[in-house]
This record gives structure tokens, sequence and C-alpha cells, in this order.
């Protein structure tokens, strides 16, 4: 190195400044390849121990031509995917793109199956090194086909649970208006409590799904990543809403607008997860009890309308406001049917859950704010109309939920 | 957690199903018969069945297997290696055999491999075949990674029945195993080192057959041991067979004359299911239990055997073409068990 003397002293103490950040990894890469050289941990490992395998199935896939399998390899090495079996009839196959699959990659497996509607199917992989991995197939029910007609029926699926029941929670907005400010604050109490019951509801969800995620995917981590990126994410998206508004109007008064668009978002994520549920459910053939299911959904989303509104009773919104605010919190429903019934694939449901329970968790922390308005937040939660709504909001959202066991 | 989730239905498809069953109940009343689900056809669905690909024949073809005694399949050089026949006075021979157990990974299905504990090496191990009154010796030379023995069947005395504790050669050991053929029949050697069911599934056993000092009648003679896989060790297997390799005589055929008389040496030694059975499609075969008479104990076109039971075969094709056979339990067939024969020749109608 050959600092020029006029301007000596700056470089080199930035030179300094970057040996001392880069000389930890230089030496972290100079040990990983001590590592690699000398494998301490394959001096523990007995040669005739057969490798570790793990094959996920990822979705399958009943169609007129055979069953679809798709398959990950989960193990740190690759896979030789050599027979496949059917309820124990060795069965051709081919693969796509082929039946050696690397770490962390999948292969779809075709299958010229003649398949059973109604009946049970289990398929099973057999490994080049005899390990079995075997699928089940519960009801055999054809999945739906990407075509107009299935996409109609998911829209109007999606319609019924989503946007509907939560543009009819909307027309309780008159009533709303002539209400006293202790009728307000159970209604605000109340919409709390109803989060709150999406916030436990979501995130036992969540988990459940994360847990039966591949272990590569690190359900859990990722699910509580999601929640959280989504929950700063609506913070500092809430925080510029606020200031925009407020130098726009001047008034300050416009935080129940940004409240209720936060909620709407918040109601929206959510509702996205729920319709990948109920269209992965439908996709898998459950559509039987179908009509039980929407009825549950439609009754139990309805009260979804008026944690939107609630914050906005002082303030004069006009009715297009209310219908936009509406379709935020419903429409997600729709492409959340589309998905989970066309391409459902379990890791996205598990990031749309984590995504819809950190905007609802910031949505909850936001109502709070507006209610204490700088008093202690316990004094506020033990008034009366405060308890009374937070226990009716959960307490509705655990009856209507009850149709949906 | 399952029983906290308003949405667990999307897993209960039992439920589901009992649910479906109850709503139709109820809303379909009236309407008697729902319209009958139907599967759209698959024409290609009939030749689709079976493994896929093409196992390595190198080191082990069942094909050749087959027709095989006595190290009959390895040039004479080689073959001198590992069997030897002297006369006796009494013009009965002595035949000396050198077998080896190694470890050996095999192929049972096409690109699927199992560790074997292996007799020379081959699953099953190599036929062993005298005449009655025939002196059988074993060089048996233990090079494999557990204790080892070889248990005939037929008579001998205690001290050659290689199954007590004490009778088990240790890795690196070696032991003599000597006695006269008798009786005549189909029968099978087999390790009976325990664990018995580890030792016998992961491939120690072949045929041992005694002909009869007045030969049978001249005719096209095959081996077939009925044996299965357990891959993952589960206590169920995976693959099942004729002599290891899964549906190995459906892609190689075996080849028959017409009119000529096909005997075939049947042993089932499948591990862990209770019974095996051989069923030969459009013709029937004369069965003599374990082939120790010469008369025809049934005539049918279906045998079971129990694990260790044995039969030989025989019949004669009258048409040309090909003709399936496999095991009657249809599980065992498509995971494996079946094969065909394809019989040349002109046609013979009687």
């Amino acid at each position: 190195m050959t600092p020029d003397v006029a301007t000596a002293a700056p470089p080199v103490g930035r030179a300094r400044l970057w040996t001392a950040i880069l000389l930890p990894v230089v030496l972290l890469a100079g040990v990983m390849a001590l590592i690699v050289m000398f494998d301490p941990a394959e001096r523990f490992r007995d040669p005739a121990a057969p490798p570790t395998e793990l094959v996920s199935a990822q979705r399958i896939l009943l169609k007129p031509e055979g069953l679809i399998l798709t398959v990950m390899n989960e193990s740190p090495q690759h896979v030789t995917i050599a027979q496949v079996a059917v309820d124990d009839a060795y069965w051709q196959f081919t693969a796509d793109p082929g039946n050696v699959v690397a770490p962390l990659r999948s292969t779809t497996l075709m299958i010229p199956y003649p398949w059973v509607a109604g009946d049970a199917h289990a398929i099973s992989l057999l490994l080049s090194t005899g390990a079995k991995f075997t699928y089940d197939i519960p009801v055999a029910l054809a999945s739906p086909e990407a075509s107009a007609r299935n996409f109609a029926l998911f829209t109007l699926v999606g319609l019924f649970v989503g946007v509907i029941p939560v543009g009819l929670g909307l027309l309780w907005f008159p009533v709303l208006r002539g209400l006293s400010r202790a009728a307000l604050d159970a209604v605000l109490a109340f919409t709390v409590g109803l989060l709150a019951f999406l916030l436990l509801d979501g995130t036992l969800e969540g988990m459940e799904g994360a847990v039966e995620l591949p272990g590569a995917f690190q359900g859990v981590a990722l699910f509580v990543l999601t929640a959280a990126a989504a929950y700063a994410l609506l913070e500092i998206v809430s925080a510029w809403l606020s200031t925009r508004r407020a130098a726009l109007r001047e008034t300050g008064a416009a935080s129940g607008w940004v409240l209720a668009l936060m909620i709407a978002v918040g109601i929206g994520l959510h509702n996205f997860g729920e319709g990948l549920a109920i269209g992965a459910a439908f996709a898998l053939g459950e559509a039987a009890f179908g009509t039980l299911l929407i009825l549950g959904f439609t009754l139990h989303n309805a009260t979804e309308g008026l944690a939107i509104i609630a914050p906005l009773a002082k303030d004069r919104p006009r009715i297009w406001t209310l219908v936009q605010l509406g379709l935020i919190g419903g429409l997600p429903t729709i492409a959340g049917a589309w998905i989970g019934g066309l391409v459902y694939s379990q890791p996205l449901a598990v990031v749309f859950l984590g995504l819809g329970v950190g905007a609802i968790a910031q949505v909850v922390v936001q109502i709070l704010r507006q209610m204490t308005a700088g008093r202690p937040l316990m004094a506020r939660l033990i008034e009366t109309p405060v308890v009374l709504g937070l226990l009716g909001g959960f307490a509705v959202m655990y009856l209507t939920g009850m149709i949906l066991i | 957690m399952d029983a906290l989730s308003r949405r667990s239905w999307i897993r209960l498809a039992g439920f589901g199903t009992a649910a479906a069953g109850l709503l139709r109940s109820r809303t379909l009343r009236g309407a008697q018969d729902a319209a009958p689900t139907h599967t759209p056809a698959m024409e290609h669905a009939a030749h689709a069945m079976g493994p896929v690909g093409t196992a390595d024949l190198s080191r082990f073809n069942p094909t050749d297997f087959l027709r095989a005694s006595n190290f009959s399949n390895l040039a004479p050089p080689e073959r001198s290696r590992y069997y030897r026949e002297t006369a006796r006075p009494d013009g009965s021979l002595l035949r000396e055999y050198e077998i080896v157990a190694i470890d050996r990974e095999i192929e049972i299905a096409p690109g699927v491999f199992f560790p074997a504990w292996t007799f020379n090496g081959q699953v099953p191990g190599p036929t062993i075949r005298a005449t009655e009154g025939d002196r059988v010796r074993i060089n048996f030379l233990h090079q494999g990674s557990h204790p080892h023995t070889m248990h005939f069947h037929g008579w001998h005395p205690p001290e050659m029945d290689g199954s007590l504790p004490e009778q088990q050669v240790q890795p690196g050991g070696r032991f003599v195993y000597e006695f006269d053929a008798e009786p005549f029949g189909t029968h099978l050697y087999h390790c009976h080192a325990v664990p018995l069911k580890r030792h016998i599934h992961k491939g120690m056993y072949g045929a041992f057959i005694v002909d009869p000092r007045t030969a049978r009648p001249e005719a096209d003679e095959m081996v077939m041991l009925m044996n299965g896989f357990d891959t993952d060790f589960d206590g169920d297997n995976e693959v099942y067979a004729v002599n290891t390799l899964a549906n190995h005589y459906m892609t190689h055929p075996i080849r028959v004359e017409v009119g000529r008389l096909v005997r075939m040496h049947v042993i089932n030694v499948t591990e862990f299911d209770l019974i095996n059975s051989l069923h030969l499609h459009g013709m029937f075969f004369d069965v003599y239990r374990t082939g120790t008479r010469t008369t025809v104990d049934d005539h049918t076109d279906t045998v079971m055997l129990c694990q260790g039971e044995r039969a030989v075969l025989e019949t004669t094709f009258r048409y040309p073409g090909k003709f399936m056979f496999h095991a009657h339990q249809s599980e065992f067939a498509e995971l494996g068990w079946m094969g065909l024969f394809e019989a040349v020749g002109a046609r013979r109608d009687t």
C-alpha cells in the first residue's frame, strides 16, 4: 500500500477499518476451507452408514391421465427415485426434470395410474438405497383444472366468504355514527376482541402449517419472520400515511381513516390466508360439506366489516371510501381461493398466514393507541364498556367459529 | 394444536366423507341415485404397470441362474475352482464345493440396491445339485461381517446341521459340511445364524436339489426361488421376485419349446409373509410336493407354499406364445413377482 503523503492520515485510518472488518471474514473463510479439507464430521461417520434421505411430497394432482406428484429432496445429498409403486404395485412413471434430485430441489412425477374416484390411494417412492416414502391420497377426486368455470366458481366462493360479509358489515356505519362516546369505545373494543381472535387463530393455523413444512423451510422461523415483517412494514406505512394525510388536511383528525385502512389491509391479508385454505379444501375434494363451511365463514366475516368502519365513526367518509375499504378487506379472499384451489403450496400458505398475523397485530396495537390517547392502557382496558366490548368481540368470533370445526 | 384449529377439517378427509354422506342424505332426498363418479378411461394404463428402467445383469443374471447348477454357468477352468467331482468305488460321486459368505450390494429392481449377505456374491446362492447317494462336501469360507452357517434341508447328522449356537461360523472362519445326498427331491439350504429372519431375508439361501438314482425323464429344468426384500427394514417386503430381480422374466421371458417337458423346481424362501404361490396362465402342471416321490400329488395351475416349502412342477407347453406366471397374491405379483414364458415351436393340440 502506498498512500499519498498529503492525504495519508484518513486513508490509513480507513484501511485499518477495512482490515478490521475484513480480517475475521478472511479468517472465517480459511477455517471453512480447513473444515472442508479435513472433514472432521466424516471421521465420525461409519463408512457403512447409509445416507440420511428424506423426500417430502409438495403436491399431488389427480388428473384424467394419472397421478402427478411433486416431491422435494430434503436430504443433504442427491437422491435417486428408482421406482414408484401405487397401492403396492410398481408402476411406470416419468420424472421432470429427472429422477435424480439434488438437495432442496424438486421433481414432478407423472404416473399413468388408473386411480378410482372416491377411493383412497397411496403413492410410494422407492429410492436407489431402498428407502421408501409413502404419501396418502385420503379421497381420490379429480383436481380442479385452471378452467374458466373453476375460476368463476372460486370467485363465487370468495365473494360469499369474503367480499359480501365484509360489505354487509359496513352497512352498520349509520348506526355507529349515532353512538355515544362509551358505546363507541365498546365498539372499538369489540373490534379488538375480534382481531385478537383472528390473531390467535392465524397464529395457531400458521404454526400448524409451519411445523409441517419441509425442514429446510424452517417453517416456524419463516412464519415469525413474515409476521414481524408485516408488522414493521404496516407500522412504517401507517406513520407515513398519517403525516401525509395530516399535512394535506392540516386537521390532524384523519387518524381514523388511516386506522380503518390499516384494519382493512390486515383483514385483507387474513382473508387471503382464509381463501387459500378454502380453495385448497375444495381442491382436495372436501367441497362436499362446503355449504356449511361457506355459511360459517360468511357469518364469521360479517363482523370484520364492522371492525373496519369502527374508527371512522367520528369522520364523514364518502360512500366510495367505505366501498374501497370493504374491497381491500374482502377481495383478497377471492385471490386466495384461486391460488389455494389451483396452485396450492404450503410454504406460500404459511407466508400469507404470517403476513396476516403481523398485520392484525399491528392493527390491534394501533387501535389500542387510539383508544388510550395518552392515558394508561390498563386503566382504559378495565372500563366496563371496553371490557364488555373486548369479551363480546372474542366471544362472537368464538361462537361463529364453532360452526367451522 | 389440532383440536384448537377451526380449519382442521382440511385434513379430516374421513370425517369429510362421513359429513358428505350426511349432507347428501339430507340435500338429495328424493333423488335416489347420484350419478356414478366416473374416471376418464386410460387406455394406456394397462401398459404402464411394473418397474421402470433396466438392471445391470453383468454381476447376476436371473436368466442364467435359472438353468445353472453346480456352477455350470462358469467356464471349465473357473468352474473347477468352485466345484469338483470325484468318482467313488460304489459308482457314486464325491461332490466338493467352495462356498464363500460375503457381504455385497445387489440390485433387486432396476435402480434399487440392497445391502445383501450372500453365498458367493449372489442371491439366491449357487444351486447345489447331486444324485441320491452322492457325498456332498462344502468347504465353507466366511468372509462376511456377521456369524453365518449353512443349514441344509436333507438327511444329515446333527453336527452338520449348522443351526446350534456353537455351530455358527465366525467371520474369517471356515467349516466343512459333509453328508450324503438324500432323500431325492428339491430342497434348500440357508443360513441358520440368529436372528434368523434377518439372515434369511438378507439373501442367504439357495437350492439344494437331489436327483433320484433312476433319473427322471429328460426335461428342460429350471430353479425358481420365490423371494422378497425388505429394503427399509420395517418387517414388510418392498420387492418380490422369483430369483431376486423384480419383473426380470417379464422383460426377459423364459424361452421354452412347445412339446418338450418343462420341470420347475420351485422353492419359497420369502421372509415376513406367511405364504407365497405360483400360478401359470393358460395351462396346468403336475405337482410333486418336495419332489420326494415320483407319484403326482396334484394337477393344478396354482400351487401354494409356505416358507421353506418347495415343489417340483412339470408341464408341457401346447401352444406357442407368451404365458404369464406370477404369485397369486396380487400384491406380490404387482411388487415384482411376475414373469413370462415364451414358448416356441409348432402348436400341438392334444
